[in-house]
């Protein structure tokens, strides 16, 4: 379903503040899979993500979404295919518009927008039927300016707007780091919820290690622009926060080791 | 008086305009002061050429989107500051309008515009028929304006001045949504150009300087005073407050200030309208106006809008001669 393909990149290149941020990632995904990405900060994640959605476009390598290079698109052409949540629950909604609007924004991902009424009786009705899912109430505030919404609210929200039109591929970037823990158990569960559904191949990006071996049926560590630990449905079953720790600690050692012989 | 209100009504054409980029956009373009000119030029010269009135205000427009458009790709394509590239546009407009009129003005008299024949249906400049027809055709532009923001496009528009981000991530093409409101917003503009220049009895290469702050006068005095809840109320809102500086011009000069303190008392009204929505006092008048439906507004709205009135009239000379019905529009030409 989505194929990263020797994926190299590399900021400010040439200069003293060159970074090395993906080096060589080959990163296969099949339909249904839910993998959990965790690693320090400047491990290169949310340069993945960017990469896949097409705000990055790599130095060399492919990127390939139900076996069509999107390598070239930019992210609005890539929108059809892609789903995406950020951290900040202000990133993923319009908030000057009102529920309802923005849920049509979202309906109209992959179609055209030409002049036909943003929101009609049907659509309205779709919406509301949509929008019950979530539990939270926001089907009988449609008219109420998004801007309004509490941050779990908006997050779950921007979770239902960004899977609503039946992406390919669901990236989700820490969305839930920013919400208070119950709000954030409330997001998580939506999402094993919406993903399951939906049967949707998903990235999601975690700070949170027992959050990444709690959800989805893979884990992959990021240090340093490569991808140095991938555990499938089998390994990741039975893990334990420490595990995760332990690797870590033994990965980053052996690097270390490296750099002292080469010195 | 009656001619303050006319005056008004035409300007929400081009305030309307402003209002697209402004508030829809978030994006202050200057380019206006140029597709202005352009507009009423295009206007008069045909019109000068014998071609029909309907036909020359709709070229104003055509040649107004083409204003916007070279705009927008200087700043979607080329990566030009906004601002900048609206103040490149403008300043490359002036040497063009002067090629379209190949002279400084362009004189309409006897002529047969749009104003020449309303005055045939008995609508001469001043009556009040003339003020209800020029009222009935801007309810028109704006509920077209609201009917195209409620459409798929014009939701895609909004939410690109309101969260560029997350509508790329749904699709849209930010700059070409940023494109198509330049165009849009600049063919107002220069169609009110043109309609000014027949209202007035002729087209002038500096008619259209300084006119993106009685845009964004009208603009941010409306919806200071009804609000921007829903886009019904924000294109209402930017009539009224287009008529309202017209109004408060009129007073201005009936109170003895003469038309070359225009271009102050345009900017003296701009910086009030933006400063004493932040005074507490205001504020609180706000929370009346946000409690209540939209009649209240205005009744809310009044008190505050008088005080900034009163002081532009206030400060001018007490002994000088008060100027009469007419005086608003000598103060556009000067």
């Amino acid at each position: 379903m989505l194929e990263l393909t020797d994926i190299h990149k590399t900021f400010f290149p040439n200069t003293v503040n060159e970074r090395r941020a993906l080096v060589g990632i080959d990163l296969h995904l099949a339909p249904g899979d839910f993998v959990t990405v965790i690693g320090s900060n400047g491990a290169g994640k949310s340069t993945v993500l960017n990469t896949v959605a097409g705000k990055l476009t790599p130095d060399t390598g492919t990127v390939r979404i139900d076996d069509k290079d999107v390598t070239g698109l930019k992210d609005f052409q890539r929108a059809e295919f892609v789903g995406r949540v950020f951290q900040d629950p202000m990133a993923g909604t319009s908030p000057n518009l009102t529920i309802e609007q923005n849920m049509s924004l979202a309906g109209r991902r992959g179609k055209t927008r030409g002049l036909s009424l943003s929101v009609g009786k049907a659509r309205r009705e779709e919406y509301h039927e949509a929008l019950k899912v979530l539990e939270l109430g926001l089907e009988n505030r449609m008219k109420t300016k998004v801007g309004l919404l509490s941050g779990g609210q908006r997050q779950a929200l921007s979770l239902l707007m960004a899977t609503f039109s039946g992406p390919k591929i669901l990236l989700l970037d820490e969305h839930t780091a920013a919400l208070d823990p119950q709000r954030a158990a409330l997001v998580t569960e939506l999402t094993q919820k919406v993903v399951a559904d939906q049967n949707l191949t998903t990235l999601m990006v975690t700070h949170n290690m027992a959050q990444a071996l709690e959800v989805g049926n893979r884990l992959i560590m990021m240090h340093e622009g490569r991808i140095i630990l991938d555990l499938h449905e089998e390994e990741k079953r039975g893990k334990t926060v420490e595990d995760l720790l332990g690797e870590f600690a033994k990965i980053k050692g052996a690097e270390l080791d490296d750099k002292a012989l080469l010195q | 008086m009656n001619t303050a209100i006319e005056l008004g009504l035409i300007y929400a054409i081009m305030a309307i305009g402003v209002y697209l980029t402004f508030r829809i956009l978030d994006f202050p373009d200057l380019t206006v002061d140029g597709s202005f000119t352009t507009g009423g030029a295009t206007a008069a010269v045909l019109i000068v050429n014998d071609v029909h009135f309907i036909l020359a205000m709709a070229a104003a427009f055509a040649v107004g989107t083409v204003a916007g458009l070279i705009t927008g790709l200087l700043h979607t394509k080329g990566n030009i500051n906004g601002l900048l590239a609206g103040i490149l546009t403008m300043i490359a407009l002036y040497s063009i309008n002067l090629r379209i009129m190949g002279k400084a003005n362009v004189p309409l008299l006897g002529e047969d515009t749009a104003f020449a024949f309303m005055r045939t249906l008995g609508a001469s400049s001043g009556s009040w028929a003339l003020i209800a027809i020029l009222l009935a055709l801007i309810l028109v532009l704006k509920f077209i304006v609201d009917w195209f923001l409620s459409t798929d496009l014009g939701l895609s528009l909004q939410a690109t001045g309101d969260n560029e981000e997350m509508i790329r991530s749904f699709g849209v093409s930010t700059d070409r949504m940023k494109i198509l409101g330049l165009m849009l917003s600049n063919g107002l503009v220069a169609l009110c150009g043109a309609v000014v220049a027949q209202q007035q009895g002729f087209a002038d290469i500096s008619m259209g300087i300084g006119l993106i702050l009685v845009g964004l006068a009208s603009v941010i005095v409306g919806q200071a005073l009804l609000g921007t809840r829903t886009v019904f109320i924000a294109t209402l809102a930017v009539i009224v407050g287009a008529v309202i500086y017209r109004l408060a011009i009129y007073f201005a000069l009936t109170a003895g200030l003469n038309a070359n303190d225009m271009k102050l008392i345009s900017a003296v009204l701009v910086v009030a309208a933006l400063l004493l929505p932040q005074w507490k006092i205001f504020r609180k008048l706000g929370g009346l106006r946000r409690d209540r439906g939209v009649v209240s507004d205005i009744a809310a709205g009044g008190p505050q809008a008088a005080p900034a009135l009163a002081t532009s009239g206030a400060s001018a000379a007490p002994a000088a001669e008060s100027t009469r019905t007419g005086s608003s529009q000598e103060a556009d030409r000067a």
